[in-house]
C-alpha cells in the first residue's frame, strides 16, 4: 500500500512538474511562428527582434521540458511495471511514433533554431521554427492518445489472465481515435496556446507598464491578445465537447466532477461548492438541473450518479476532482471575460490606456498554468481507481518488486533536483526579461524603425 | 509466426532496438565522453568551447535514447518493465544525472562568476562520467543475469546489489571507450592550445580503454560461465572482439595522421562491434534469469503481439528516412571548428 501511494505521489509530482514546460513551449512556438512569419513577410526588423527575444525564453522552457520528459518515459517501467506489461502492446506504438515523428523533428531543428541564426538563410530558419513547433504539437498528440486510451480504451482485446493479462491492439486506428482522444488533443493544444499567449501578454504588459520597448511591446501584445481571445472562446467549445464525452464514457468521473450522487435525480451545475463524501452532499452555488440540461437538454433528466457504482469503483477523492474541475472552468470563464474586454477596448482604440488592466495581464500568466494543472488533476483523479478504465486498477499496476525505501530515495532526489531546476528557471527567465529584447541605450525604439 | 525476409518479427524488432542503442552509444558516446574530459581542460575558454562543440547537436543525439527506450517499451514491454524495476536505483541515478547535465550545459556560461562556472563544471564532469559509467554497470548486470522468478518479477536485492565486481568493470570499460570517442570528436571541433592538449589526452584515454577492455574480456572468459558459452561453441565469432581490437589499433594510426573523421568512424565501429558481441551472446534471451533459465526474459516471451510489431515496423520504415534527413541537415549546418558567437552557450 505504502509503495503504491509513494509511486503515485512521485508520478503526480514529476508529471505535474513536466507539464509546466511543454505547454509554454507549444504556445510560444505558435507565437514565434507568427512573429517570424510576419518578419519574413514585412521585413520589419521589429518582428525579428521579437522572434529572437522569445526564442531565448523558448530555449529555456524547452530545455527543461526535455530533461523532465525523459524521466516520465522511464518512470513507466521503473514504477509501473505491471501497468507497462499490460499496456505495452498499445501504448508502445504511440510512444514509438512520438519519438520518431515528434521528438526527432523538434530536437534536431531546435539546434538550427537556436544556433543557426548566423549559419542558415532566414527562410531556412523559418522552416526550422515551423519544424520545432509542429514537432511539439505532434508530441502532444501521441502522448494524449496514449492517455486517452487509458481513459476510454478501444480497438483492443485482452489476452491472458491474472498477472499475465494484457491488452493487445486489434485495430490501430480505433485505438488512436478512441472516443476521447480528438476532444482531448484539441483541448490540450488550446490549453498550451493559452499558456504561451499569456506569457507573451504578461511580459509585454510589464514592459508597457515600465514604459520600456513600447512600440514592439504594443505590437506583440496585440498579436498575443488576438490568439488568446480566439483560443479562450474556442476552449469552451472543446471543453464542453469533452464533458459530453465524459458523461457517455466515464459516467463515474462526470458524477465526481459535479458531486452528483443520486442516479434517479436530475443533476445540478455548480459554480462553487464543497463536497462532503460522507453524507454525499454538496453545499454551494448552483444552477438547479443545469448538468441535466447540458447532458440531456432537459432540466429534469436523470443523470448517472456515484451511487450507481459499487464503492470500490468510485473515485475516492470526489471533492478534489470537483474542486480541480471547477477551478479550471472558473479560470476559463475569467479568461474569456478578460480577453473579450481587452479586445473591446482595442476596437475602441483605448487598449493601452488602462494601467490596471495591464497589471492584471502581467499576473494573468499564472492562470492558464493553474487551469492546465487543474484540468489534468481532475481528469486523472476522476479516472481512479482505474489505471486503464474498467480493466486495470491502480492498486494492481505499480512495480511490486520496488520497495518503498527506493521510491522514497528517488522522490527526495527528484524533489531536490527539481527545486534547484525551478529556481534556475525563474532566475534565468527573470534575467532575460529584465534585460529585454535588445539594449535600449544603444537602440532606442525610434531608431529601430529605420534599421 | 509471421516473417519478413525470412526473419520473424521479434528478431526484426530486436535488430531495430539494437540499431537504436548503437546509435545512442555512438552519438551520445562522444557527448558524454567529451564531458568526461571536462575537468582536464584548465582554461575557462577551453571549457566553454568544449561545451559549444556539442552545443547544437546534443539535444538531437539524446533523441536516440528516447527512441531506443521507446522502442524497447513498444516491442518488449516485459523486458522494459522487468529491467527498469529491477534496476531501479541505477536508473534513477542515471535520470537525475541526465537532468543535471542538461542544466549544466544550459546554465554554465549564463553568469561570468568563477564560483558559478566552477560549480557547473564539476557537476558537468560528474554527470557525464557518471552516466557513462552507469550505462556500463547496467549492461554488466544484464550480462550476468537477474534473479527473475515467476511472472517475470525480480526477486533479487534492492538498493546497492547492482554494484557487483563485473558490472563495475564493464562500467569502467564503457567510460573509457566513451572518453576515447569524446576526445576524437573534440579534436575534430577545436584548434590551438585546446587541440594540442587533446592530442595528449587522447593517448591516455586509449591506454585506459585498452587496459580496462582487456581485463574485462579476460574476466568474462574465465569467471562468467554463461557469458562466453556461445563463443566456445562457435569460435568463429571470436572475430567480433578481434575486429574491435583491430578497429582500436586503427584509431591510433588515423589519429597520428590527423584523419579525425575516419578515426571517429573507427571508434564508432568499435562500439558497434562490442554491442554486437553482447547482442549475439544473449540472443534470443534479453534478460537471463539466474534462478532458472525457464524464467529468463526472451525476445519471444517479452514481445508485443505480431499485429503491434508489424504496425511499429511500418512506423519505423516511414520514420527512419526522415530522421536520416534531419540529422544530415543538422550535421552539415554545424560542421567545422567551433566559433563562438552571440548564440553560443
Ligand atoms: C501536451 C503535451 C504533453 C504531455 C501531456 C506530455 N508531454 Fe512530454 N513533452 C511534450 C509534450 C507533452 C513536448 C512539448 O513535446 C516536450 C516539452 C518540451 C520538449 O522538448 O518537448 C516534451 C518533452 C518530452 C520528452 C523529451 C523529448 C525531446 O527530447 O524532445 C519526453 C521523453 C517526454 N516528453 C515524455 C512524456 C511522457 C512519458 C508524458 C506523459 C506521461 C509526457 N511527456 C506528457
Ligand atoms: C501531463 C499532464 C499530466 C498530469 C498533470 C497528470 C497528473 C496525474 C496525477 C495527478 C496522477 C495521480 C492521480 C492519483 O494518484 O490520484 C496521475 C497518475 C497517472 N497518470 Fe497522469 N497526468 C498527466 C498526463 C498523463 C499522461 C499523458 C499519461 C499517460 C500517457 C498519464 C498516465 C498516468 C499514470 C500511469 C498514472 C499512475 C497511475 C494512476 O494513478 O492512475 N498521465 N497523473
Ligand atoms: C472553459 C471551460 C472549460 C471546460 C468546460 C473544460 C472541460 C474539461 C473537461 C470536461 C475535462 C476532462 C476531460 C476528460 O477527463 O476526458 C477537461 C480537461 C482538461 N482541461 Fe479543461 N475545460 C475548460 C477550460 C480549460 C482551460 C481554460 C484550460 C487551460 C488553459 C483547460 C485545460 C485542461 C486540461 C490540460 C485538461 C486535461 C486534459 C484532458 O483531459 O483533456 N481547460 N476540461
Amino acid at each position: 500500500m505504502e509503495t503504491e501511494i509513494l509511486a503515485r505521489i512521485q508520478f503526480a509530482f514529476t508529471i505535474a512538474y513536466h507539464y509546466i514546460y511543454p505547454p509554454l513551449s507549444i504556445g510560444l512556438g505558435l507565437l514565434m511562428v507568427i512573429f517570424e512569419g510576419l518578419y519574413l513577410k514585412t521585413r520589419n526588423k521589429q518582428y525579428e527582434v521579437l522572434t529572437r527575444f522569445w526564442l531565448k525564453i523558448f530555449a529555456i522552457t524547452f530545455g527543461i521540458g526535455v530533461a523532465t520528459g525523459i524521466i516520465m518515459e522511464f518512470e513507466f517501467g521503473t514504477n509501473w511495471s505491471v501497468y507497462s506489461r499490460y499496456v505495452g502492446d498499445i501504448f508502445g506504438s504511440a510512444l514509438a511514433a512520438e519519438g520518431l515523428f515528434a521528438f526527432a523533428l523538434e530536437s534536431t531543428f531546435l539546434g538550427i533554431l537556436i544556433f543557426g541564426w548566423n549559419k542558415v538563410s532566414p527562410k531556412v530558419h523559418f522552416i526550422s521554427t515551423i519544424g520545432v513547433f509542429l514537432g511539439s504539437m505532434f508530441s502532444a498528440i501521441w502522448i494524449v492518445v496514449a492517455n486517452s486510451w487509458q481513459q476510454t480504451p478501444a480497438g483492443y482485446h485482452i489476452v491472458g489472465e491474472g498477472l499475465n493479462a494484457r491488452a493487445e491492439v486489434t485495430d490501430f486506428w480505433a485505438m488512436v481515435f478512441n472516443p476521447s482522444s480528438v476532444d482531448r488533443i484539441i483541448h490540450v493544444w488550446q490549453g498550451a496556446f493559452l499558456a504561451g499567449a499569456f506569457l507573451v501578454l504578461s511580459v509585454h504588459a510589464y514592459y508597457l507598464l515600465k514604459g520600456r520597448y513600447v512600440e514592439i511591446s504594443q505590437k506583440a501584445f496585440k498579436i498575443a491578445l488576438l490568439v488568446a481571445t480566439a483560443i479562450s472562446l474556442s476552449q469552451l467549445v472543446s471543453g464542453h465537447s469533452s464533458a459530453e464525452g465524459v458523461s457517455k464514457n466515464q459516467p463515474a468521473k462526470l458524477a465526481a466532477m459535479e458531486g452528483h450522487y443520486e442516479t434517479s435525480a436530475p443533476a445540478d451545475l455548480y459554480l462553487l461548492g464543497w463536497v462532503d463524501n460522507e453524507v454525499k452532499e454538496v453545499t454551494g452555488l448552483k444552477v438547479p438541473g443545469g448538468l441535466s440540461f447540458l447532458v440531456g437538454q432537459d432540466l429534469k433528466a436523470p443523470v448517472t450518479g456515484l451511487d450507481a457504482f459499487p464503492k470500490e469503483d468510485q473515485p475516492s477523492q470526489v471533492n478534489a476532482v470537483f474542486q480541480f474541475y471547477h477551478i479550471m472552468i472558473s479560470i476559463g470563464m475569467f479568461l474569456i471575460g478578460l480577453t473579450l474586454y481587452a479586445t473591446y477596448l482595442w476596437l475602441r482604440g483605448r487598449l493601452f490606456d488602462k494601467k490596471w488592466l495591464l497589471r492584471i495581464f502581467a499576473f494573468a500568466v499564472l492562470l492558464p498554468q493553474i487551469a492546465n494543472q487543474a484540468g489534468w488533476f481532475a481528469a486523472e483523479m476522476g479516472r481512479q481507481p482505474w489505471v486503464v478504465y474498467g480493466h486495470l486498477r491502480t492498486s494492481e499496476a505499480f512495480s511490486q518488486e520496488v520497495s518503498s525505501n527506493q521510491i522514497l530515495f528517488s522522490l527526495i532526489l527528484f524533489f531536490i533536483v527539481y527545486t534547484l531546476l525551478f529556481l534556475l528557471f525563474l532566475y534565468s527567465m527573470n534575467k532575460k526579461i529584465k534585460h529585454g529584447p535588445y539594449d535600449e541605450a544603444e537602440n532606442p525604439d525610434e531608431f529601430l524603425k529605420y534599421v | 509466426m509471421e516473417k519478413f525476409l525470412g526473419i520473424d518479427y521479434p528478431t526484426l524488432w530486436y535488430l531495430v532496438v539494437g540499431l537504436l542503442f548503437s546509435g545512442y552509444a555512438i552519438l551520445e558516446g562522444f557527448d558524454y565522453g567529451a564531458g568526461a574530459w571536462h575537468l582536464f581542460f584548465k582554461k575557462d575558454m577551453s571549457r566553454r568551447i568544449a561545451i559549444n562543440a556539442i552545443g547544437p547537436i546534443w539535444d538531437a543525439n539524446q533523441v536516440w535514447l528516447i527512441i531506443g527506450a521507446g522502442a524497447l517499451f513498444a516491442g518488449f514491454p516485459v523486458m522494459y518493465a522487468t529491467m527498469l524495476s529491477a534496476m531501479y536505483v541505477p536508473f534513477m541515478l542515471f535520470l537525475m544525472l541526465l537532468v543535471l547535465r542538461s542544466a549544466a550545459i544550459k546554465f554554465r556560461s549564463f553568469e561570468p562568476m568563477t564560483w558559478w562556472r566552477k560549480s557547473w563544471d564539476i557537476l558537468y564532469f560528474i554527470s557525464n562520467s557518471g552516466i557513462a559509467f552507469l550505462l556500463g554497470v547496467v549492461l554488466g548486470n544484464i550480462l550476468t543475469g537477474f534473479d527473475i522468478g515467476e511472472n517475470f518479477t525480480y526477486k533479487g536485492g534492492v538498493l546497492l546489489s547492482f554494484l557487483g565486481p563485473y558490472p563495475l568493470m564493464v562500467g569502467l570499460t564503457t567510460l573509457s571507450i566513451f572518453m576515447t570517442q569524446g576526445a576524437i570528436f573534440l579534436l575534430l571541433k577545436t584548434e590551438g592550445r585546446l587541440y594540442a592538449r587533446l592530442t595528449f589526452l587522447l593517448k591516455k584515454g586509449m591506454i585506459f580503454f585498452l587496459v580496462s577492455f582487456a581485463i574485462t574480456s579476460l574476466y568474462t572468459l574465465v569467471f562468467i560461465p554463461g557469458v562466453s558459452d556461445k563463443f566456445k561453441e562457435n569460435p568463429v565469432f571470436f572475430i567480433l572482439p578481434l575486429l574491435a581490437f583491430l578497429a582500436v589499433a586503427n584509431i591510433r594510426r588515423l589519429v597520428s595522421k590527423k584523419r579525425y573523421v575516419q578515426a571517429l568512424v573507427f571508434s564508432s565501429l568499435t562500439m558497434a562491434f562490442l554491442l554486437m558481441l553482447v547482442a549475439f551472446q544473449l540472443y534470443p534471451v534479453l534478460l537471463p534469469s539466474t534462478l532458472d533459465p525457464k524464467y529468463s526474459v526472451t525476445i519471444y516471451n517479452a514481445a508485443s503481439s505480431q499485429k503491434s510489431l508489424s504496425i511499429m515496423l511500418t512506423i519505423v520504415l516511414i520514420g527512419a528516412p526522415l530522421i536520416a534527413m534531419y540529422f544530415l541537415f543538422l550535421y552539415r549546418t554545424f560542421k567545422g571548428k567551433v566559433k563562438l558567437d552571440d548564440t553560443s552557450y
